[in-house]
């Protein structure tokens, strides 16, 4: 941090530079953790999606089962169950795993993404469904084969519609990540904790905090926005 | 059979708990969204911008963060104001902030704003002749509010509605962090006690389903009232 900035927060009384790094740390863990949940969320959201529009209901039974019980329960138990269940299951504190799942970043990376990815296979879902009949059928007259069906016409199509709804699925895991404060994860909102039982200061803590948050929900409105823009170009008047 | 080690009557009691909760908070965000939509719809500009400006902060800060804000921050305010009450007027008054309390202001805050879209989509989705037709037949503003907009308004808010209940529900879970003793919070000490995460939350969970199971029931009854009459296409 640079000498001038430094001085200039330590003659603040509770923003000094030593708690501006704490909530930079917060900062990052939170980025981290909704970025990671996000992408992996995804990648497992499409495929998902794709079984869950199978007609066989024993392909797609089990991933609605997936998808239902983790949309109809709170994030927060989904959260306690991996979090206090994973030191249970038998024989893993011998194997590796434990080394991984002993730090609390991990069980909370592995409940948000098997959350996120519930939700977003049922957006990317409903997108697929509302697939036109007409673009499957001019795919199929060119002679297309299922996969590259699904590669060129199906998927490009469906996220274009799903991407509204998943703009707000992204909002939605970023204030969801506060909870990961609840198991000792430092993140922003844990970082706010911190600081507000440090200085007993509740407004000044969670207030910069609050607006932390919301400059990121801003910015991912925005990013999506111009996204949404760039997508659906197609779409927009043609005198613009 | 199961065996909740004795903790569960505390469990039930703790689902008593969140369901009072939720119904308390869905109230409270009902009437805020009322107001929020009169206010969205109505012509005065700065009222316009206050329920804008409500709506926008609310969606961009954290459950959580909001809680613990109103929890820990109300408690500072109410004994500044207790101590100045006190001390300036000789009043003796003075409201503990518990965390029930905190968690239906709170909850009922954050949903109020989305309630407030849901109620402003549906007001407008009332035809502007039917209310012209009730002007013209001598009703007041409150007659016709009474007997042709919210009547109406309400087919098209419930299935919002209905939405918004269920993420509600959810988020009651939270209010767990702030101590208040719901279902919740008395599974994650039954567990840490006994060792046994899997005993205690995935009964949890599974009341959290059939709450909402439940409630979709009783949503679908509601909807099918308030659609009495109306011509569907499917």
């Amino acid at each position: 941090m640079p000498e001038f900035l430094s001085e200039l927060l330590n003659q603040n009384e509770i923003f000094t530079a030593t708690t501006v790094m704490h909530y930079w740390g917060g900062l990052t863990t939170t980025v981290q953790l909704v970025f990671l949940s996000l992408v992996i969320g995804l990648l497992m959201a499409v495929p998902l999606a794709i079984l869950r529009t199978v007609r066989n209901p024993f392909v797609s039974g089990p991933v609605w089962l997936y998808t239902y019980l983790f949309r109809g329960t709170p994030l927060l138990i989904q959260l306690y169950i991996i979090y206090y269940g994973i030191g249970q299951i038998e024989g893993i504190q011998e194997t590796f795993w434990w080394d991984i799942f002993r730090d609390p970043f991990y069980p909370a990376l592995l409940a948000f993404t098997l959350n996120t990815a519930a939700y977003t296979t049922e957006i990317i879902r409903g997108a697929l469904m509302a697939t036109p009949p007409g673009e499957v059928e001019a795919a199929k007259a060119y002679g297309m084969s299922w996969a590259l069906r699904m590669r060129r016409i199906i998927l490009p199509s469906a996220f274009r519609r799903a991407i509204q709804a998943y703009s707000n699925e992204v909002i939605f895991m970023l204030h969801a990540s506060a909870i990961a404060s609840v198991v000792t994860i430092v993140d922003l909102t844990g970082a706010a904790r911190d600081i507000y039982s440090r200085f007993y200061a509740p407004f000044t803590a969670f207030i910069a905090v609050a607006l932390i948050y919301m400059a990121l929900t801003f910015l991912i409105v925005y990013a999506f926005r111009r996204l949404e823009r760039h997508l659906l170009k197609h779409q927009s008047p043609l005198n613009q | 059979m199961l065996d909740f080690h004795g903790y569960g009557p505390e469990l039930l009691r703790g689902a008593i708990v969140t369901t009072e909760l939720a119904f308390a908070a869905l109230a409270l965000a009902l009437a805020i969204g009322l107001l929020g939509a009169s206010a969205k719809l109505s012509g005065s500009r700065s009222a316009r911008g206050v329920a804008t400006f409500y709506t926008t902060v609310i969606r961009g800060i954290p459950d959580l963060v909001m809680m613990m804000l109103f929890y820990y921050g109300g408690q500072v305010l109410m004994n500044q104001l207790s101590d100045y009450l006190y001390y300036n007027h000789g009043i003796d008054f003075f409201v503990q902030f518990d965390p029930f309390m905190s968690g239906v202001l709170t909850i009922g805050l954050i949903f109020g704003a989305y309630m407030t879209e849901t109620f402003r989509g549906a007001f407008l989705a009332v035809p502007t002749g039917q209310i012209e037709a009730g002007r013209a037949y001598g009703m007041n503003r409150l007659q016709v509010f009474c007997r042709i907009m919210f009547p109406q308004m309400l087919r098209h808010a419930l299935p919002g509605i209905g939405n918004n209940w269920q993420v509600l529900l959810k988020t009651t879970a939270l209010v767990s962090v702030i101590g208040l003793s719901d279902m919740v919070r008395i599974a994650e000490q039954a567990s840490k006690a006994e060792h046994a995460p899997f005993k205690f939350f995935i009964p949890v969970a599974v009341m959290y389903l059939s709450l909402t199971a439940i409630t979709e029931l009783a949503i679908k009854c509601l909807n099918r009232r308030a659609n009495a009459g109306v011509v569907g296409g499917i």
